[in-house]
């Protein structure tokens, strides 16, 4: 019972805060109300006894990716009263794309309902943080290894991008800014 | 009847828990405001506060009445919504950690003693022997989540977001720069700070709080507190504990001499107590997470020797060397703020990144192999 009306509470939450995502002409309301979505599914997670599933969720999308989205909104400061409208052409895509999704949603709850309900095991380990690092250095370990060159590759893309400006350029920078530091 | 109350049990038990951690727990940080004005009233040759009782002691009081009755400032272009929930997210995010202290280890039969003085009394003969058999072992925890330490480190990083939205929605420059300044430097400590936690998780094998404790209780004495073995990590941990809760030398969010006041420049009365008080809450946690990792927690060795552990004497005793470290390290933030001066914000940036992080990073390799080849 407490736990029905636990996950309407967060399911409602994330509902409502997904669609104030996309309805939202300021940038940061709809930053601000990600967050909400993802801490709402970080509950969903927790009723579902996947808790460490649950905080990776915060530390990571609400904790880290979403604070450099509202940085960088709160840098540019957009103009709110500009609507972006050169996108118009996704308008056709996202429509496909959330035929697919409803498509999609409907076969899960179909697979659901046709698999026999087995009870889930109070004493498993399953979702504990010793379980997923032994699947993921064991059984998953390619998978694991593929993201962390992945992930290598793109933080060595950002800082080639930033550094653009060839070497002895940079060092003329560098001096002049702590010429102006002395003064 | 009986069933009924069976249920509703653990609710009570759980909303007094609940009042009394909180309530202990703002309290304390009331005083280690008090505290923090009269120990920098003594380095710096004053008095401090000395004219709300004896010694000052009703000072946090009349603060408060203070910030309630003043009059609530809201700036006319700000954006409302954002500066509004602003303080709420602050102070949330603070007070959430508080559910998960580990406040002294379980006590075999705590109310075991009450039983044969109430046996003739009507009702209460029945109700408290019923209630001392629920009551053995209970934890000292309000919830024990086998993700403890993450789980704290996950909440204070969405503390961010207090500060950045009450920059930006104040629609001020200064307010603004803290916002920004603040969000860029917590990002970049949390880092060093998750890392520095590694190498106490490699030791303990586990992330749960009491586990971390327990794990330390037990090996050889060189591992009974674990900031002998993790000396780096300590170190790496407590300044980056200092970067994100925004204190000197680390207040470059508030501060006075180039931001007026920072993020909170805009906010006044009972929102700008909330933004306080979500600041010195910060701080009780991280030292609760610092005396946990590394000091042991509620664990001091000897006590066990004095008193049978697992009894009310031995927990109490706990209770308090756990407290007597979080002083300890509150102190330590008040020491710091009356000496040292504040770092520019460009080497704030250049310490964390390349200074703690590759000292943190390197902690965790040096951890891992120690304990590779110990184990081999």
């Amino acid at each position: 019972m407490v736990s029905t009306v636990i996950f309407f509470l967060f399911a409602g939450f994330a509902i409502a805060c997904a669609i104030s995502m996309v309805y939202h002409k300021n940038p940061l309301y709809s930053a601000i109300s990600l967050i909400g979505v993802f801490i709402a599914l970080a509950g969903l997670y927790v009723t579902l006894a996947a808790t460490f599933i649950a905080v990776t969720q915060i530390l990571v999308y609400a904790g880290a990716i979403m604070v450099l989205v509202v940085f960088v909104i709160m840098l540019l400061n957009l103009d709110e009263d500009k609507p972006l409208n050169r996108l118009r052409y996704l308008y056709v895509v996202g429509a496909g794309l959330g035929v697919a999704l409803l498509a999609q949603t409907f076969f899960i709850f179909y697979a659901v309902l046709k698999t026999p309900k087995s009870p889930a095991d109070p004493d498993s380990l399953a979702g504990s943080p010793m379980s997923i690092g032994q699947a993921m250095y064991t059984e998953y370990l390619l998978p694991v290894e593929i993201v962390g060159v992945m992930l290598l590759m793109a933080i060595i893309g950002a800082v080639i991008l930033v550094r653009r400006m060839e070497q002895p350029e940079m060092e003329a920078v560098i001096e002049q800014e702590s010429e102006n530091r002395i003064e | 009847m009986e069933s009924a109350l069976e249920t509703a049990f653990p609710f009570i038990v759980y909303s007094v828990g609940i009042l009394l951690a909180f309530q202990g727990v703002l309290m304390i940080v009331a005083y280690t405001v008090l505290a923090e004005r009269k120990v920098l009233g003594w380095i710096q040759g004053r008095i401090g506060p000395n004219r709300v009782g004896p010694w000052g002691v009703l000072q946090p009081f009349a603060d408060l009445l203070k910030f309630i009755f003043k009059e609530d400032l809201v700036p006319d272009k700000s954006t409302k919504f954002v500066y509004f929930l602003a303080p709420l997210v602050a102070l949330t995010c603070a007070l959430l950690p508080i559910a998960l202290y580990p406040f002294g280890p379980r006590i075999a039969d705590p109310l075991g003693w009450l039983v044969p003085y109430t046996a003739g009394i009507p009702y209460l003969g029945d109700a408290v022997p019923w209630i001392a058999e629920r009551a053995i072992n209970m934890p000292l925890t309000i919830a024990q989540l086998d993700v403890g330490v993450l789980f704290i480190l996950a909440i204070t990083s969405v503390g961010v977001y207090g500060i950045a939205l009450a920059g930006w929605s104040s629609n001020n420059k200064y307010s603004l720069m803290g916002g920004l300044r603040s969000s860029a430097q917590m990002i970049s400590y949390e880092l060093a700070m998750g890392a520095s936690i590694i190498g106490v998780v490699i030791l303990a094998g586990t992330l749960d709080l009491n586990g971390i404790i327990q794990a330390q209780s037990a090996g050889p004495w060189y591992m009974r507190w674990y900031i002998i073995p993790q000396f780096i990590g300590f170190m790496v941990f407590l300044i980056a504990a200092f970067a994100e809760t925004n204190r000197v030398p680390f207040d470059l969010p508030e501060a006075e001499t180039e931001l007026v006041a920072g993020f909170h420049t805009e906010y006044s009365a009972l929102k700008f107590a909330l933004f306080f008080m979500a600041e010195y809450v910060n701080m009780f946690t991280v030292s609760v997470l610092c005396t946990v990792l590394f000091l042991g927690g509620w664990y001091t060795p000897g006590l066990s020797y004095l008193f049978p552990v697992g009894s009310i004497p031995y927990a109490l005793a706990s209770h308090v060397t756990f407290l007597l470290k979080i002083f300890a390290f509150l102190f330590l933030y008040i020491w710091i703020r009356g000496t040292l001066p504040r770092f520019r914000f460009d080497q704030l940036m250049s310490f964390g990144w390349k200074f703690l992080l590759p000292v943190a990073i390197g902690n965790v390799i040096l951890t891992i192999v120690i304990v590779y080849l110990l184990n081999m």
